[in-house]
């Protein structure tokens, strides 16, 4: 088993993060992992991007070429990314401020309106968990209870009040794909 | 972990209580480690002024018997390599990263391989050797780190480990594996400070008469030579049966593993030689392979640096194809699985 996703959208979203929760779950699954982010100009055009790989066998590359699955968080992610997915591959979009659709036909395509669900919940900085809770729910590439568990850690003590808030935006993002 | 993480907690666990550095993307992960850890630790984190204060500073505290890290990317390691030919030169270990970016100049800073010939051709000026690490995954630059200060402090030879963006922006697993000791000389030598009781502790770099400098060269010369005998490092990747043998390090092996695979599956018989130190370089190795394989591939991510290595060690018995990009791009197994496709059809 491998899979490949890359995960991407504007600084602030939350997309290194949702792909960091991906790698630490593979991780707790005793699983091959590896974590790549975009750290060069990329980031300062919009599209803020990690390349993750979790595999039952040693990752090669870490970079990701033909992705099982894209997660694109806005536009110019989508634009870049599309055509990164391979065919049969999914692609995730934040529909509630990506205007335009999917133009590939040879791809499962899910169109989660997560930005506004977020907001609905309160905050819209669990846009990504809404993502993620589509994501690990299409794909199964991980289980949920290890997304959890490293969510737990990520928060640490100081914000275990936010646990609750970020598995409600998990499951509403589950709930869309089933 | 991300692997500058991983670099600076090596260091740490490795008995290091001496960091100076100055910012550079992408190893800014190392110093920010390091400020935390280093007082946790009861050791002394520095933000100098400038890269060659930082490597001065080394200078010292290694003078003085301490295991002591800086670290930079690109631009930066050129302007420390006036400190590093003294330290070189006044036999001192220290452990210096490297988290390479593009260039020449200023660059870019995405993934490069382009410091290569920096890294063990000289970058300073004189007759030197740096012993040169060349980790492919995070754990491996973990590994490399507590090598580095045991082999560093053995022989008196500052190490280098040359890593790209790469190996230090990604994240994967690492475990801290208890340091493999080695029965260390003791560092008399060291100016510690003197009571009278015994003969001042010189730590030197200048020696004006001919017949003493060639002295000193001819003593760090044996010394190299003690190091390429023992210290040279390499994996060898589906070699047993392979006609191609492709020869890269660092981040672009692990593009090629996936490309050799992807031909083995074509049945392109393909196989890497891996150096892990890439001063001492496995020629050895390379020329043992030219019995059995019919061509050689250099994959790099540069214009061609260590393909001159590879073909000093095949020296003519087989070709030696290159295949590299540069600039912080990112060679792909397609493309070099396209080479591959190539040099079968040619055979």
């Amino acid at each position: 088993m491998i899979n490949k996703l890359i995960s991407a959208g504007f600084g602030g979203q939350g997309v290194l993060l949702l792909g960091q929760l991906v790698t630490y779950a593979g991780m707790i699954e005793d699983k091959h992992v590896s974590w790549m982010p975009s750290y060069g100009p990329e980031m300062r055009g919009g599209t803020a991007n990690c390349n993750v790989i979790v595999s039952s066998d040693p990752v090669g590359s870490p970079v990701v070429t033909n992705a099982d699955a894209v997660i694109a968080l806005n536009g110019p992610s989508l634009d870049k990314f599309e055509k990164t997915v391979k065919p049969g591959g999914k692609l995730f979009i934040n529909s509630s401020i990506v205007e335009k659709k999917a133009k590939r036909k040879d791809i499962d395509v899910y169109n989660i309106p997560a930005s506004e669900m977020a907001i609905k919940f309160g905050n819209s900085k669990v846009t990504n968990m809404v993502m993620l809770g589509a994501y690990v729910t299409a794909t199964a590439v991980v289980t949920k209870d290890s997304i959890m568990i490293g969510i737990k850690k990520f928060l640490g003590k100081s914000k275990a009040h936010l646990i609750a808030l970020n598995e409600k935006a998990f499951d509403a993002g589950a709930k869309l794909v089933r | 972990m991300k692997g500058n993480e991983a670099i600076a907690e090596a260091a740490i666990k490795a008995g290091c209580r001496y960091f100076f550095g100055y910012p550079i993307t992408p190893q800014n992960q190392i110093p920010e480690h390091m400020a935390k850890r280093m007082p946790e630790v009861g050791g002394t984190f520095l933000q100098a002024e400038s890269e060659v204060a930082a490597i001065n500073m080394v200078y010292g505290a290694s003078g003085a018997g301490a295991r002591v890290m800086t670290s930079s990317s690109s631009p930066g390691i050129s302007l420390k390599q006036e400190g590093i030919s003294y330290i070189a030169c006044a036999m001192l270990p220290c452990v210096i990263v490297n988290i390479m970016r593009s260039g020449p100049g200023l660059g870019g800073i995405l993934p490069a391989q382009a410091d290569y010939f920096q890294a063990v051709k000289g970058g300073g000026h004189g007759d030197y050797r740096l012993i040169v690490y060349a980790p492919a995954s995070v754990q491996e630059a973990a590994d490399c780190v507590m090598e580095a200060f045991e082999a560093s402090d053995y022989y008196r030879v500052p190490a280098l480990i040359l890593a790209d963006g790469m190996i230090g922006q990604m994240m994967e697993p690492v475990e801290f594996k208890p340091i493999t000791k080695r029965k260390q000389p003791p560092k008399d030598w060291a100016a510690t400070g003197n009571d009278g009781t015994k003969p001042r502790a010189q730590i030197n770099s200048i020696h004006i008469e001919a017949e003493k400098m060639s002295a000193v060269c001819k003593g760090l010369q044996c010394v190299y030579d003690k190091i390429a005998a023992k210290e040279t490092q390499y994996e060898e990747f589906m070699m047993d049966d392979a006609d191609i043998c492709i020869v890269a390090y660092g981040t672009t092996s692990r593009i090629v593993k996936n490309a050799v695979k992807k031909a083995r599956e074509l049945g392109i018989k393909a196989g890497l030689i891996r150096p892990i130190t890439v001063w001492p370089f496995p020629s050895e190795m390379i020329a043992k392979a030219t019995e059995k394989c019919k061509a050689f591939v250099a994959v790099e991510m540069s214009t061609g640096q260590m393909v001159e290595d590879v073909r000093l060690a095949v020296n003519g018995a087989k070709p030696v194809l290159f295949v590299g990009v540069t600039g912080g791009m990112v060679p792909t197994p397609e493309m070099v699985l396209e080479e591959l496709q190539d040099i079968e059809e040619g055979m």
